[in-house]
């Protein structure tokens, strides 16, 4: 018996507007409010309102039997909020078939999992309260944005309570090893790795409407024998994509709905088949091995790790810039800011400054408001500014100010101290010297003697500068 | 006296210093009674400024029933293929533009005219820079036999073609002004086909103009003029209209710190970034402004992305009219980090602004300019020191403000163009 598991990732970036360097300090609004709502609107009427009506259907025609995860993000969410509440309604409704699970990611979409974990924490925390408020359930699954994942991550993950974690099954990290099986995580061994297909999800998501593709047209009954022609031992078929992919990525026009409607028909004629949640994949499956991944991997291009977000020194220095301002923001109550700060993390806005065009170029470019990398950083910089001059004002003292004028606290009072003992010393000085005195003559040997002392005591005293 | 004068560009269509220096030096000889100048550029917009002067575009210009008299410079003009590196100054946008495109001109050369039997021509420098200068030549030759004058005054080697054909044509005296040379645009490593025409240029010449002395000496020694032939004729700048409040604000109260210009080789854009990042480990309280594009861009924004300063750090692109003021405007110190600047207009605006300046010693202003610190454009930490010591003691820039506005509103065209009348004058007395 083989599980088949869907997942389908959810997610809008809050794209900035041009912000010049004159705006910097003058004006503190970022977005591109009409670029924004008019992308959301239309891929909502492209893809999640008729993409959520299919599953809907699905769903009460298989009476229990169909089953999907979704991973919405917090920012994704409050576009949704903002320009299309339909949207939203009709997420509402499959959650209400209860055959619906959702994950838990970062709230913002963040790569904050791969800078601070205390961070990391809130942010994940700060999606799982939204998925309750407005799903009525309590992730229990993880996914990280983009799929990124080490052994590391996996671990902060385990001490968060999660049971299991979605991510890629890259060549790289799996060598011979099939990703059709449940793994775990190589130092908490209590968390569950479920590992991406890439050749099957990717048949779907990338070559589905290929027509230059010796497979295509793919169809339902052909994807279906595929997945029960897989080795009879193995165990489970993940299959992760963007959400994006039925009627935005492939158009509508592919065919790609038809897949989707007759695709879990399809999958249940064959006994050896059924479908399963995340969740249940978890829990029902044993774990074959750990999977060790020391170096973080991803699910975006060729390369599969983090060069799409981190590759080039802009990136870096934007993400440097970006967290430097983590202290003073764990210090900042302003809801203002704290919004922003979110929309900052983005991991979009360091996707639109990636300069690999050569392999992956279309998908980068896939809704990027850059003509340039390069226009892409300065814009951001421009905004960070911003951000940063905002919030030095909203937190008055940085740390370092602070522990300056601690310092120096000490250190004149240290002073006074200094003072006040060397004031003391010449009293006595000046004192054994008259005593001394009128004693030279009958005994010089002493004299000579409490004379070192003193001075002893007068050295340490210095010292101690 | 009636004067002839090719130039390339006219206001409000400018791409560089060249227009800016053409439309101030003509200005300034408007003031000269019995003077006349007649002014040639490629392309007449129709919305050019026109006080004092006549201004001809050469496309209005029918050619197709003149006999083109051009035995040597045709032949030798013929054909010549132009690198992207060539091109003397760029309008930055469309210099991307041309590079993204890369249209390749045909190896078939002939004179295209449209129905009325004109020359078009785009007043821009473009690929197809060198078939313009050809062209124009061409025409010159013909505008030389329709009109009467004394005297050719040619503008810059993309100019010198035409001002020799006219001579050729009417064999009346030929000054000809060099604003730059392909020796400060190239920073060494010259294009010999800009040189070839350079030089064939002040060889023709009856009196070369230099705007300073630096590229007087360049022309002496890299080009091999007399030195009797050469004179300096320094630049000078606009008055500042008064204007209304500028359209930005400083949204800081953190200093600020310009370069303002075309981000290309020759302006030392990267003396800047680096000067930027030895002030900013001293100092976090002060940002960076690179204004303008070019193409060298990209590279400065991955330079100051790996020294870790783009935060202090901030790229505007191409700036407009306007936004130009308006930066002078927030300004506490212009920067100009020039490799070979023959004058540099810009420094002299960044004073009447009120603004104190920072320039290398390799620019022609240097020469006149007291109220202005001078480095070498290499010498980072001279730059860093002069740039921290502005910023942190005010005296200092005061005075530079108080006297540099001075200095600056004693630099009239008025002046230039008198000594530009002088050259006229020892030039026709030695043609009669």
């Amino acid at each position: 018996m083989k599980t088949v598991c869907l997942y389908f990732q959810v997610h809008q970036p809050f794209r900035f507007r041009r912000y010049r360097f004159f705006d910097i300090g003058n004006d503190h609004y970022y977005f591109d409010d009409y670029t924004n709502e008019s992308i959301l609107n239309k891929i909502a009427a492209n893809c999640y309102l008729p993409a959520n009506k299919l599953l809907l259907k699905l769903i009460t025609q298989h009476k229990g039997t169909f089953k999907v995860a979704l991973s919405i993000t917090g920012v994704a969410m409050e576009q949704f909020k903002l320009y299309a509440p339909e949207v939203l309604d009709s997420f509402r409704a499959l959650a209400a078939t209860g055959q619906v699970e959702f994950l838990a990611e970062t709230y913002a979409h963040s790569l904050v999992a791969l800078k601070d974990e205390d961070a990391f924490r809130q942010q994940v925390a700060m999606h799982s309260d939204m998925v309750e408020e407005f799903f009525g359930q309590k992730p229990l699954v993880f996914r990280n944005t983009e799929l990124i994942y080490s052994d590391h991550i996996g671990d902060m993950v385990a001490r968060m309570g999660f049971k299991a974690m979605l991510t890629e099954g890259a060549k790289h990290i799996l060598g011979w090893k099939s990703p059709n099986f449940l793994y775990c995580n190589a130092i908490n061994p209590r968390l569950k790795v479920l590992l991406k297909n890439y050749k099957l999800s990717d048949d779907i998501a990338f070559r589905f409407g290929d027509k230059g593709w010796h497979e295509w047209p793919l169809t339902s009954t052909k994807f279906a024998r595929w997945l029960n022609d897989l080795d009879k031992k193995e165990e489970v078929v993940n299959l992760f994509m963007d959400y994006e992919t039925f009627g935005e990525h492939q158009k509508k026009e592919s065919g790609i709905f038809e897949f989707l409607e007759y695709l879990p028909k399809e999958i249940l004629k064959h006994k050896s088949l059924k479908f399963g949640t995340p969740s249940e994949v978890a829990s029902r499956l044993q774990v074959v091995a750990p999977v060790n991944v020391p170096n973080p991997v991803s699910w975006a291009d060729e390369e599969r790790d983090l060069t799409a977000w981190l590759g080039n020194e802009m990136q870096q220095e934007a993400f440097d810039k970006l967290y430097a301002q983590l202290p003073k923001m764990n210090r900042c109550a302003d809801s203002k800011l704290l919004k922003d700060w979110n929309y900052l993390q983005c991991s979009d806005h360091f996707y639109y400054m990636c300069t690999k065009f050569f392999s992956d170029g279309d998908v980068h470019a896939y809704f990027n408001p850059y003509e340039t990398p390069y226009e892409a950083f300065i814009n951001y910089m421009n905004v960070l500014s911003d951000f940063a001059i905002r919030l030095n004002a909203a937190v008055p003292f940085s740390s370092e100010e602070k522990e300056i004028a601690n310092l120096s606290g000490i250190l004149e009072e240290r002073d006074l101290k200094i003072k006040k003992l060397e004031e003391e010393v010449q009293k006595l000085r000046s004192r054994k010297r008259t005593t001394a005195a009128k004693r030279t003559v009958k005994k010089e040997g002493v004299v000579s003697k409490t004379k070192e002392k003193s001075q002893k005591g007068s050295a340490k005293m210095k010292s101690k500068k | 006296m009636r004067v002839l004068m090719f130039g390339w560009e006219f206001p409000p269509h400018i791409s560089g210093g060249l227009g800016t220096a053409c439309f101030g030096l003509t200005r300034g000889l408007s003031y000269i009674s019995d003077l006349q100048v007649l002014f040639v550029v490629p392309k007449a917009f129709g919305d050019e400024e026109q006080q004092g002067i006549s201004l001809i575009g050469a496309n209005q210009v029918p050619v197709r029933h003149r006999k083109l008299n051009l035995k040597h410079f045709s032949r030798k003009l013929d054909y010549i293929e132009v690198g992207s590196r060539m091109m003397p100054y760029t309008d930055p946008d469309e210099y991307f533009r041309i590079q993204k495109s890369k249209k390749e001109k045909g190896a078939f050369e002939f004179v295209q005219t449209d129905d009325a039997g004109q020359i078009p021509f785009t007043g821009t420098y473009g690929a197809n820079l060198l078939q313009e200068i050809h062209d124009y030549a061409l025409v010159a030759n013909v505008i030389a036999q329709d009109y009467s004058f004394d005297l050719i005054h040619a503008h810059d080697w993309l100019t010198y073609p035409a001002g020799i054909a006219a001579k050729e044509a009417t064999g009346k005296p030929l000054v000809i002004h060099v604003h730059a040379t392909d020796f400060d645009r190239s920073g060494g490593s010259v294009n010999p086909v800009v040189f070839d025409i350079e030089k064939r240029g002040m060889e023709a010449a009856d009196k070369i103009i230099a705007v300073s002395n630096l590229t007087r000496r360049t022309i002496i020694e890299k080009y091999g003029i007399d030195a009797e032939k050469v004179v300096t004729v320094y630049n000078a700048v606009e008055p500042l209209e008064k204007k209304d409040k500028p359209a930005f604000q400083k949204g800081t109260n953190e200093k600020v710190v310009t370069f303002l210009g075309r981000i290309t080789m020759q302006k030392g854009p990267e003396y800047f970034v680096e000067a930027a990042h030895r002030v900013l480990q001293k100092n976090r309280n002060v940002r960076f402004v690179m204004a303008g594009s070019g193409d060298m861009m990209h590279n400065m924004v991955r330079r100051a992305a790996q020294l870790k300063i783009m935060d202090k750090f901030h790229f505007t692109g191409f700036l407009r009219g306007e936004e130009v003021f308006s930066m002078l405007a927030m300004s506490d110190l212009y920067v100009m980090p020039s490799v070979s600047e023959p004058f540099g207009i810009s420094p002299l605006e960044a004073m009447q602004s009120n603004v104190p300046v920072l320039i290398s010693h390799q620019s022609g202003v240097a020469e006149i300019l007291t109220y202005a610190i001078k480095t070498n454009f290499w010498d980072v930490d001279a730059m860093a020191d002069a740039i921290y010591g502005v910023l942190h003691y005010p005296a200092l820039s005061e005075m530079f403000v108080k006297y540099g506005k001075k200095e600056v509103d004693s630099l009239k065209w008025e002046k230039s163009a008198l000594d530009v009348k002088v050259v006229y004058d020892t030039v026709l007395k030695g043609f009669h």
